[in-house]
Parts: C-alpha cells; structure tokens; sequence
C-alpha cells in the first residue's frame, strides 16, 4: 500500500502495528497462509482442523475479526485506521480473518443498532469468536420480493411468543445455530405487523430442508416452524418494528452481495489471458478471433468502471458517514457484470466451459460451471434487480409511487 | 463524486454558477445563430481564462495554478452541462504537451500566453475521419511542416497548432501557409480540415517515445469529462421532464417501465462518473495513465450514447424539436465520441495494453 494513504497515522497507531506484527507472528499459523476462511463462508459445513480452530480463537479473544465493534461486547474496539493497520499487516502475511459470516456480516451490526443490552451482551460475544453460525429467516413460499407478504405467525403466549410457518431460501440453515428472522404478530398491517425474532434452530418444530438448486448444490433451506416457542426476550426492538430493522439488514447484505468488502477479490483473472489458452492467437499475441477479443475488452473496461465505482462509494461513503445509497446500484451493477462475466467464459471455452463433472475438466473449469449456474441466484436474491430499480427511482430519483 | 479538497470545492462551485448564470445553452443559441466560423464567443472564453481555467494545469510559473486534471475535468464538466462553445479543453492539452515535451524555452515562450487566453490553440492529429492516430502522412523537412489534418476542432479560433508529423509531435504559429477549410458537423462548433504547406515548425523534444499517446490520453480524460457533463445534463432534464409531463392523467414518471429505464441510465452514469474521475486521478498521480484514460474514455461514450437516445426517446416528441435542448446534446455526444479514441479503438487499445 502506498504511503500517502495511511497518511493520518500517528505514534500511537505505530505501536499498535508492531503490536499487530507481534501477535501475528506468535499465533498464526504458516500452514494457512493463503488458506481461505471456513467460518466466513455462508454455505458449508464446518470442518474446522486444530489449526484453523486455535487461530479462531487468538483472534476472536482479541475481538480482531470484529475489529471496530465495541469492546464490552467481544469486539476489537479499534478506530477505522487501527482497523486499516491490522488488514494491512494480515494480508502481508498471507494471513486471514477466520471471524465472518452472516452473523458478522448482517446481524450483528444490526443488534448492535437495535438490541437491548441484554441482547447484546449475549449474542455479540459468540458472533466476536466466531463461535455461533447465524442463518436469515427473511423470505417464504409467498414473500420473495413482496417480502413484506410474509406469514410465519408469532402468537403471543404470555411469556412466550408460538411461532408457526414456513421460510425458505434459509441459507446454510442446515448448519446454523440460530436464526434471525421476521416474522408477523399481527395481520391486521402488512407492515407494522412485523416483528424481528431470533429462534433457536434447535428448539423442538423446527425442520430444516435443504434445496437442490441448478447448480446442483444445496446452499439454501426450507424451514418449516410447527408451534416452536421462542422467548419473548429474544424479540428485537419493539412488537411491529421488524420491517424497519429488517430493512437496515438488508442494507448491509446489498453491500456485501455486491462485494463492497473485499475488492481485491473480485479482480479475478483476466479473461482475454484466459483465452490464450483455449483460443488460437495470431503472430503478435492477439487472439485471433477478433469478435471474442472485442467482446471480452467491452466486458472487461465495464468491469473496470465498475470497481471504479466500488472504490468511489467506500470513498465517499467514508467521507460521508454510514451506508451510502449507491449500494442499491452497485448490487445491480455488479451482479449483472459477473453473470455477464460466467457467459463469457463459456463462449471462450466452448464445450469445454460447459462439464458436469469428469476427470477431463479441471478443478477450476468445473468451478465455474457451477458459479454461472448458481450466478443466477444473485440478480434475484438481496432484492432482485427489479426491486433495485423501484428503489433507485423512488428513492433516489424521487419518482413517484406506482399505482 | 470523488471526495475533494476545499479548493476543488470551490473551484467547481464557482464553475457550476458561472455556467449556469452566464453561460447557459441560450448563449450557445447565440452562437450559433452569430454563424461565425470560429463558434465560440471569444469574451466569454477571455471571462474563462480571467478566472485561471485556462491555467489548470499549468505550472505557477508560468501563469498556471498547477491544481491538475482532476480541477481541470470538475470545470469542464460544468462547462459540458451548458454545451458551454470554448476552446478550454483543446487549449488546456495543447499546453499539457507543451509541459510535458517542451523546451524551457518553448514552456517560457507558450505557456504563459496559454494561460492567460491570450493565445488560443489546438490540436491537429487525424488525418481521416475515422480515428487512428497511427495513420500520419504529415512530415517536416528543414524545420518545415507539410501535411493535411481533418476535422481540427476549434481551428478557426486557434492561433497555435499541436500537429503530429510522422516523427514527432510539432508546434505551428498560424501564418499564411496554414489554410482551412471549414467543416461544419452537427454540434455547429468549429471544424475544420487544416493544410499546413511548408509550415515552420518546432518540434516537441521532450517527452519521450510516448509523448503523442501521453498527450491523447489528456484528451481522453478531458473529453470525456464533458461528455460526463453532457451525460449528467441530459440525465436531469430527462427526469424532471418525467416528474412533469401528464399522459393518461398520470405523470410520466410514475410508470414503472420509465422508472426501470431511469434506473438503468442512473446506474451507467454512475460508472461513467466513477470511470472518468478514475482517469482524471491517474492522469495527476502520473500512474497507470494509458489504462485509466481508456477505460474513461470508452465508458464516456458508451454511456453518453445511450443517454443522449434515451434523452430524446424519454422526451417523446418534444425532444426532436429544435427549440427543445435535448437535442443539441446528440449532435455534440457523437462528435465527440468518435474524436479521441472511437470505441472500437479504445477497446483495441485495452486489449492490447492486457496482453490479448
């Protein structure tokens, strides 16, 4: 990283860096260097080896994977630059963060604004460890993007509330320990009848089905609730405010789906090199069908813009303070790019681009595979790129409701 | 927008009301009924250069402010927003060749005069009309410059030529040999086919191998910053259109069809914006230039293409009319696109410079 950019750092935050280094030469292992981060994944098991396992827990001791959030409920409590100093000293080494996942990513933040201390101080500390899965009990049969249509009804039984009904698209609920869910008690107002509950997935009524998608994986769940008891401490915020909170999650989500958090990641292999090797080029090293060529230099110079404007709305989300509202276009922008981006590279490969499975594809073609047919999910969940586009126009441009 | 400093602020604060209250598209009406050759009004370009933008990005020491590209496109886009005529962006390239390349005395002797609007200048690279800044006839022998350039921008106002000859990048005072044939194309402005016949001519020596490149690349950056503008005014006019207009006793705008479509064009400005302002940066921090400025150029046109037939399709009929603005922004965007860098060539151009 360049110097001028860390050029608000002080003493202080040097000591901290050398306090950084310190901590990651004692206790990260050489062996993960470069490995990815189980716990971070939504989908998958969790199959930790000892390893993985022992630098969990160095990190979420520290609150490190959760470094900005408070320090009283398990997280780092470090400033934005301390933040940038530990990221900064963890990719030098090839080290990563082993704290992540929904709980990290959605909930969290989420019942940091709107949980009561009690809530905090239970839920925060396991998420900081990295110790519990969260899964999202959002959408159902009938509330997809009319998700305010939701059914699953939590009857209010004096100490506790009986919740009854189905969600689905539950991602990694076959793993989770608990859910974050919206749920109605009241239907008398589509709105204002919805409540944020939390439900243990353990509690007695609640069955988890895993759905086989086109890709042929099974990421997402149904999740039947047949009268599962659910503490009334376990409700957030007040009775009817759940569409209100459950829309500020959703904030965080579009910003994660379109890859706000981690842009070196999405810089991926260039595809006209990729060509190279499954397409002919001509005598100065251009590939020689010069249709493909155009077309991946189109693709490729809007995915540029693209992460141009990534990295504009961190700037000025930064600069600004909090969410900014080109998150709605940059989920658009972004997942139309990628799936712009699978079909490419089947073009470039023909049929080879095209395998189920067999020893004649590699690893990494039969990856892809999969991500262009699961690809397909993400212009549809997070809030489809219809529902994006009523509320870049009706919010951001000010246009007028819809009859 | 990218994040500025208090000088930027103000700079484009100042720009953005000077467009507005001086020069809004009805004094661009002015000109181009006036009808003459050199299509701008030269008061209003010496008002420009009288506030320092013609010095953007030239040194202080010789008359500039030296705040650089990223000030020099905030300006400019506004200027874009008006379809303010002016030879501001050419000029401020002629001179960005001149610090790169230029001798001590050809910067003391130009630069100076660049920045103070008493010299206005302009560059003669193409030689067809389709662009392709590798096909050049022009020569020079014995300090002499022979060659024939097509559609110039701004050449009749121009007291200064930047021509690129086969070995190198030359500067030419307009004298006698120096003659034009007007060109007129459909953003009314200034073009012209130049013959230069055995022009003095003093060569750029400076620069490097790359200083024509480097100096297109200027261009791209720049231009696309009005296109930028163009874009983002024709953006706002179409959506307050939309919130006014009443058809089916519902206005326009509250159709989900035109909703979606807005949608769209707001999510392609918002990339074009972020492309270009990328391509400004690059050019001030001297780093990976020749990429940026592609990618901010080919996103320009793209995006100012649909916006500009989008602007028109929104507007229904009333945009076909003459005495309707949207319009004026076609005739230009077009110009503009296929100047600089077409879309075909910047696309060429990137797949070089990836190594496919």
């Amino acid at each position: 990283m360049p110097a001028q950019l860390e050029s608000g750092v002080n003493a202080n935050d040097e000591l901290f860096r050398t306090e950084v280094q310190q901590f990651l030469a004692a206790n990260f292992p050489e062996d993960l260097k470069g490995k990815g981060n189980p716990l971070a994944g939504l989908e998958g098991p969790t199959n930790e080896t000892d390893q993985q396992r022992k630098w969990r827990e160095a990190v979420g001791q520290r609150g490190w994977g959760t470094p900005t959030w408070p320090k009283e409920y398990g997280g780092g409590g470090l400033s934005k630059a301390q933040a940038k100093i530990l990221d900064h000293e963890m990719t030098k080494v090839g080290a990563f963060n082993p704290i992540g996942g929904m709980g990290v990513m959605m909930f969290g933040p989420t019942l940091l604004e709107y949980g009561d201390e009690k809530q905090k101080r239970e839920h925060i500390p396991p998420i900081c460890r990295g110790e519990i899965r969260w899964c999202q009990g959002y959408s159902e049969p009938n509330a997809g993007s009319d998700l305010a249509n939701l059914q699953t009804f939590a009857a209010d039984k004096g100490d506790h509330y009986l919740v009854n009904g189905q969600k689905t698209w539950t991602s990694g609920g076959q793993w989770a320990d608990k859910c974050f869910a919206i749920v109605r008690t009241d239907r008398s107002d589509k709105h204002n009848g919805i409540s944020f509950m939390l439900i243990d997935m353990d509690s007695p009524g609640v069955e988890v089905r895993p759905i086989t998608m086109i890709s042929g994986t099974s990421p997402f769940c149904e999740t039947f609730f047949t009268d599962v008891k659910v503490p009334k401490k376990n409700l957030v915020g007040e009775e009817g405010q759940g569409w209100t909170i459950g829309k500020r999650l959703l904030q965080h989500e579009r910003t994660n789906i379109s890859g706000g958090g981690s842009l070196a990641g999405m810089m991926g292999q260039s595809l006209g090199v990729i060509a190279k090797t499954y397409c002919e080029a001509d005598g100065d090293g251009e590939l020689a069908d010069k249709v493909l060529r155009d077309k991946i230099a189109d693709l490729e110079i809007r995915w540029n813009s693209f992460l141009h404007t990534v990295r504009r709305a961190l700037q000025e989300s930064k600069a600004q303070g909090g969410v900014s509202e080109i998150s709605s276009v940059l989920k658009k922008l972004g997942t139309k790019l990628s799936q712009e981006r699978s079909e490419l590279l089947i073009e470039i490969r023909g049929l080879q681009g095209l395998g189920w499975e067999g020893e004649q594809f590699t690893d990494g073609e039969l990856e892809d595979v999969r991500g262009w047919l699961f690809g397909k999910a993400a212009t549809i969940y997070g809030g489809s790129t219809e529902i994006q586009n009523n509320i870049i126009a009706k919010r951001v441009l000010g246009m007028l409701d819809h009859q | 927008m990218a994040v500025l400093n208090e000088e930027q602020e103000m700079l484009r604060s100042m720009a953005r009301d000077w467009a507005t209250n001086e020069s809004p598209i009805s004094e661009f009406r002015k000109v181009r009924a006036a009808g003459e050759p050199k299509a701008y009004n030269a008061d209003s370009y010496a008002m420009m250069a009288k506030m320092g933008w013609a010095g953007i990005i030239i040194p202080e020491a010789h008359g500039g402010s030296n705040f650089g590209f990223l000030s020099a496109g905030l300006v400019v886009e506004e200027l874009g927003k008006t379809l303010t005529a002016s030879p501001l962006v050419v000029s401020t390239i002629v001179a960005s060749a001149i610090v790169l390349g230029g001798s001590d005395q050809q910067k003391d002797k130009w630069l100076p005069k660049l920045a103070s609007g008493e010299t206005v200048a302009t560059l003669a690279v193409d030689e067809g009309p389709h662009y392709d800044p590798s096909a050049i006839e022009t020569n020079v022998s014995d300090g002499k410059l022979t060659g024939k350039k097509a559609f110039v921008h701004e050449a009749h106002g121009a007291d200064l030529f930047l021509v690129a000859a086969k070995d190198g990048l030359y500067l030419v005072a307009r004298d006698d040999s120096v003659s034009l044939v007007t060109r007129k194309l459909t953003d009314q402005r200034s073009h012209a086919d130049v013959s230069f016949n055995g022009a003095a001519a003093e060569k750029l020596e400076g620069g490097g191998v790359s200083l024509l490149d480097d100096v297109l690349d200027r261009a791209r950056v720049l231009s696309a910053a009005e296109m930028l503008g163009m874009a983002q005014a024709v953006f706002d006019t179409t959506l307050d259109y939309l919130t006014q207009r009443v058809q089916f006793n519902q206005v326009l705008a509250t159709f989900q069809a035109l909703q979606h479509r807005m949608a769209d064009l707001f999510a392609d400005l918002a990339q074009m914006r972020s492309a270009v302002e990328a391509g400004l940066q690059a050019v001030d921090g001297g780093f990976g230039v020749a990429r940026a400025a592609t990618i901010a150029k080919a996103e320009a046109n793209r995006v100012l293409n649909v916006i500009s037939n989008q602007g028109i399709q929104l507007h229904g009929g009333i945009g076909m009319t003459d005495e309707y603005d949207v319009g004026f922004y076609l005739k230009r965007a077009r110009v503009l696109e296929a100047s600089w860098g077409s879309t075909s060539y910047l696309r060429n151009r990137f797949a070089l410079l990836s190594g496919y």
